[in-house]
């Protein structure tokens, strides 16, 4: 039993965390993709951006987490996501727009979006410095822990306060999409001009406001998924190139273009990172007692934790290979 | 004063001219059809007509007003619609999505238009809540036609509507361009079926190599020897 | 081949820039600067084919510059006996027997289906028994490293010399990039970025944590120079000497290339680039050309990491930075001009230059900041404002990027483009 306690708290509380963050990035990547047709790749640092806003907000503004008993950073995120929305849309405004209407190669939208990346990250680096920060200023991260009414079981089942209100967020936001993309005009749009960008056009879509539209999604998720993450573990300046790589892979899997499936990619990213870099034994022990042949190594897993960032690569290139369209068949490949 | 006049239109993709001096009119009650061999610059007009393309000479005037070189997305506001040939639906979108996208830039209650396009498509009443695209050819140029209807427009412009259909649903199709027209739409076609096409029209154009070869009534083109021996194949 | 009078400012201005840098640096420094922007040169001109002849999107330059000096290092840094004498050298062979076993069991079971077993069967066969050998193989390679980092800490080099490291090194990389470029030539152009993006990671995380091959993070050094080194004949000479030999290298392969490009293959490789649509339906292999073209210009970047981790003298694992090793070759072919080959030698001497001359002038300028901030304002400067300054100096690359992209998309040099209607 406590084995199962211990697989659930390090595989399926830690894999739904990564996966959810994940599945957040992932679907604000899969919306630009859709929509504007390239890879993003300042998307990551988006969201440090996103966290740092809400540094910013958090030590000017102490003291209303405890008022209302949340961390005050999280209680601060919609603000920022407002900011991040704006400053999404100011980006594109500034670096993207004039590209587009010059009709280049996705390509070369690909290597403005570095080109951002890399301002974006001199900025975060000069203004914010290179260190780890926390969220936590004035309060402390919650912790729960969750006794099981079983006789074998002395384990507990562990959940932080932000992990919880990372799952409500995403169930939140997963709803609030679904909505926006179904019943809205601007929303079906956007599903319009993702589906067949010529005609969205000569039906008299305004597809500048669509682009805005999907920036301000984009944006808005990415600092939630930012400061979701840094709540959960730090805050650091350099986490965009790390988490870049699992966000396409999971807006890949999913199928680009397809919000849901980014959700489902997310989760898969996440679920296999951990299962990967899981120690085996742990789970196994119980198994030795009972054969005794069996001589289990201290450490069983498949990927050394140092390792963790080859594993959505390996998910990226299964896809690619094998389903290049995604789980859910997106649009473009 | 004609609904859409073309007045020796010269347009192309970046600086290379495909139309060489286009000269076409029609009026509201009219379905004006052009036809000509491959190459002949007949999708190019529509799309020259519907700013997709930039016009470097002469001019194309709606009602008067001089359009050439608007945005697409403005002509639609001036009471134009366009079904292209290829891709003219949001395959991943329910059928009535698809006429709500056609009546995008309306902000009023457009429902009574939803009905009128049912009434013109019997068929695509049923399948209002499947994706266009698990639909058939011809219901999907169904579809196509009533996108571009929902704005009420006074003009239509059709490439090549029937391009790959069976002929019971070219005729179907034809059927309804006329009642179309008959509800007070001016409709301005490309077709490859040209002695089909042009049997409905009140004018037909012949183009060739850019330029206006023939410009008539539809049934005299169709009586012209020198049309037939030419352009509709004997 | 005319100058034109534009190339002739320009490669006059570049003149000059050296001129000030020797006589404000000295010239050890300086030569040290113009090899360094030589091996820059080297990853350039890869990436400046593979951007600029087949649109290639290669963002893991850094995986393929950490290859090829691991490569030089492995094959050019002396034997280590305290490796060779034990019998490790025999307990890594076994378990090297036992992953060529474990793939040739994998491979026997995919010809499973020549005995007809249902696909069904095999495939979960197929999958578990990988999981299975896999874990044998890893775990029994747990171990030896382990043994191998007490006792001998790696397994040293080969002690061959060192032009064979580069070559080999080269060679790898070209492998790599197939493997790569296998999978993702076919698809969108933006996954090749992610993919690239993903292998350059990869190569760092293994050449970070596979301390029985690397050493890690203690790093390795000296490294042997093809060419006689400082403490024999002093800075100057033996950075010349260098300098000499990569600029050999860097003409060379400026002449191949020519022939390459006015060669059945380059006059290919340019009506694709310029017209994909015409070249594809004219029966031309647009992804087999591709995958040529990004085979060769990886093996130039894995030849350019060797002769820079070799010159540098020290192999550090932990010192391959995605900004110095990709985006900053990034900004020398765009602005130099993606596809010609002199405006990616101006643009690669032209950006180190200013790169290594922007660290002192960022601190120059923060020293500056602080004083007068404190003078005026009393302002107390944040301790790590150094390091911030010198972090931030990403935000020059970036605007470089936003703003050759929106203003001088072609670079400096533009390479003529056919343009077909």
């Amino acid at each position: 039993m406590n084995e199962f306690i211990f697989f659930f708290n390090s595989v399926i509380i830690s894999g739904a965390v990564i996966g959810s963050i994940y599945a957040i990035g992932a679907i604000g990547v899969t919306l630009v993709f859709g929509i504007l047709r390239f890879a993003h790749f300042a998307h990551a640092d988006m969201m440090t951006l996103g966290a740092f806003l809400v540094l910013i907000l958090t030590a000017l503004f102490p003291a209303v987490g405890p008022a209302i008993g949340l961390p005050t950073a999280f209680v601060m995120m919609p603000v920022a996501m407002v900011a991040t929305a704006f400053i999404a849309v100011g980006i594109d405004k500034m670096f993207y727009k004039k590209l587009r209407e010059n009709n280049v190669k996705p390509v070369v939208m690909v290597m403005a979006s570095v080109g951002v990346t890399l301002m974006l990250q001199g900025l975060i680096r000069f203004f914010a410095g290179t260190g780890t920060q926390s969220l936590y200023i004035d309060d402390r991260k919650a912790i729960f822990r969750i006794d099981l009414p079983f006789e074998s079981a002395s384990r507990n089942l562990v959940i932080t306060e932000p992990q919880i209100l990372l799952f409500v967020f995403l169930a939140f936001a997963v709803v609030s999409l679904h909505l926006f993309l179904n019943k809205s005009r601007l929303g079906k749009a956007m599903r319009a001009m993702s589906d067949n960008p010529d005609l969205a056009k000569v039906s008299g879509i305004n597809t500048n406001t669509v682009v805005g539209v999907t920036w301000i999604i984009a944006g808005a998720l990415a600092c939630a998924a930012g400061t979701l993450l840094s709540l959960d573990v730090t805050l650091k300046p350099d986490l965009s190139f790390m988490i870049l790589l699992p966000i396409f892979a999971a807006a890949i899997v999913g199928g680009v273009g397809h919000p849901y499936g980014a959700l489902a990619g997310g989760f898969v990213v996440g679920m296999t990172e951990t299962l990967a870099v899981f120690n085996w034994t742990f789970v196994l022990r119980p198994l030795e007692k009972a054969i005794p042949a069996l001589d289990l190594p201290n450490t069983l897993a498949f990927v050394p934790t140092e390792y963790k960032i080859t594993i959505p690569f390996f998910i990226l290139l299964a896809i690619l290979i094998w389903r290049p369209t995604g789980l859910f068949k997106g649009k473009i490949i | 004063m004609a609904l859409i006049e073309c007045k020796n239109v010269h347009a192309g993709y970046g600086g290379m001219n495909i139309l060489n001096g286009v000269n076409m009119a029609i009026e509201s009650s009219e379905i004006g059809v052009i036809v000509g061999p491959n190459g002949a610059g007949k999708s190019t007009t529509l799309k020259a007509i519907f700013g997709l393309l930039t016009v470097s000479e002469g001019s194309i005037e709606l009602r008067g007003d001089d359009i050439s070189n608007l945005a697409p997305d403005k002509l639609v506001h001036k009471g134009m619609g366009f079904v292209p040939q290829e891709h003219n639906v949001f395959v991943s979108m329910t059928v009535e999505e698809n006429l709500e996208m056609g009546a995008f830039i309306r902000r009023d209650d457009f429902s009574y238009m939803l009905e009128r396009v049912y009434s013109f498509f019997p068929d695509l009443k049923d399948k209002r809540r499947q994706p266009a695209g698990e639909l058939s050819g011809g219901q999907r140029q169904m579809v196509a036609m009533g996108r571009a209807l929902m704005v009420e427009p006074s003009l239509l412009l059709l490439d090549e509507p029937t391009a790959g259909l069976s002929p019971l649903y070219m005729n179907e199709i034809f059927e309804r361009v006329i009642a179309i027209n008959e509800s007070g739409v001016g409709v301005l076609m490309v077709e490859q079926n040209a002695k089909q096409a042009l049997r409905i029209a009140h004018k037909g154009f012949v183009l060739a190599a850019g330029k206006n070869r023939f410009t008539d009534t539809g049934q005299n083109l169709l009586n012209d020897p020198e049309v037939a021996k030419s352009f509709l194949g004997g | 081949m005319q100058l034109p009078k534009k190339d002739i400012i320009l490669f006059s201005l570049l003149a000059a820039l050296i001129l000030i840098v020797f006589a404000s640096q000295g010239s050890a420094y300086s030569v040290r600067v113009l090899a360094e922007a030589s091996c820059y040169a080297i990853l350039a001109l890869g990436l400046s084919i593979q951007w600029g002849y087949a649109g290639l999107f290669n963002a893991g330059i850094m995986g393929f510059v950490a290859l090829g000096g691991f490569i030089t290092m492995l094959f050019s840094f002396p034997t280590n006996d305290d490796f060779w004498n034990t019998d490790l050298p025999g307990q890594l062979g076994g378990v090297g027997l036992k992953a060529i076993l474990s793939v040739a069991i994998v491979y026997g079971l995919t010809q499973l289906k020549r005995l007809g077993v249902s696909k069904k069967i095999r495939l979960p066969v197929i999958i578990i028994a990988s999981a299975i050998l896999y874990l044998w193989v890893v775990t029994s390679l747990g171990p030896v490293a382990e043994a191998i980092e007490s006792e001998a800490g790696f397994i040293g080099g080969l002690g061959l010399p060192v032009w064979v490291g580069w070559l080999v090194g080269g060679a790898i990389a070209g492998g790599i990039a197939y493997f790569i470029g296998h999978i993702c030539l076919g698809l969108r152009s933006d996954y090749l970025a992610i993919a690239t993006l993903g292998i350059a990671e990869i190569i760092k995380a293994f050449l970070k944590n596979a301390d029985w091959l690397t050493r890690g993070t203690l790093t390795v050094s000296p490294l042997p120079w093809p060419v006689p080194q400082a403490g024999e004949i002093g800075f100057v000479a033996a950075r010349a000497s260098y300098l000499s030999l990569t600029a050999v290298l860097i003409a060379v392969i400026y002449f191949l290339l020519y022939r390459a490009y006015n060669a059945p293959w380059g006059r290919t490789m340019r009506a694709i680039r310029d017209n994909e649509n015409s070249s594809a339906a004219m029966g031309k292999d647009i992804n087999r050309r591709r995958l040529e073209v990004f085979i060769l210009g990886s093996v130039l970047m894995g030849i350019g990491g060797a002769a820079l981790v070799t010159f540098n003298g020290i192999f550090d694992p932990s010192g391959f930075l995605p900004l110095n090793h990709t985006f900053l070759v990034w900004v020398m072919v765009i602005l130099g001009g993606a596809g010609n080959n002199k405006g990616t030698i101006f643009g690669a001497v032209f950006i180190y230059i200013i790169w290594t001359m922007s660290e002192p002038a960022a601190l120059f300028m923060i020293d500056v900041a602080r004083t007068l901030g404190d003078a005026w304002f009393g302002w107390q400067a944040p301790g790590d404002l150094d390091s911030r300054a010198l972090q931030a100096r990403v935000f020059v690359i970036g605007l470089i990027i936003s703003l050759v992209l929106r203003y001088a998309p072609k670079g400096l040099f533009p390479e003529k483009v056919a343009h077909h209607a």
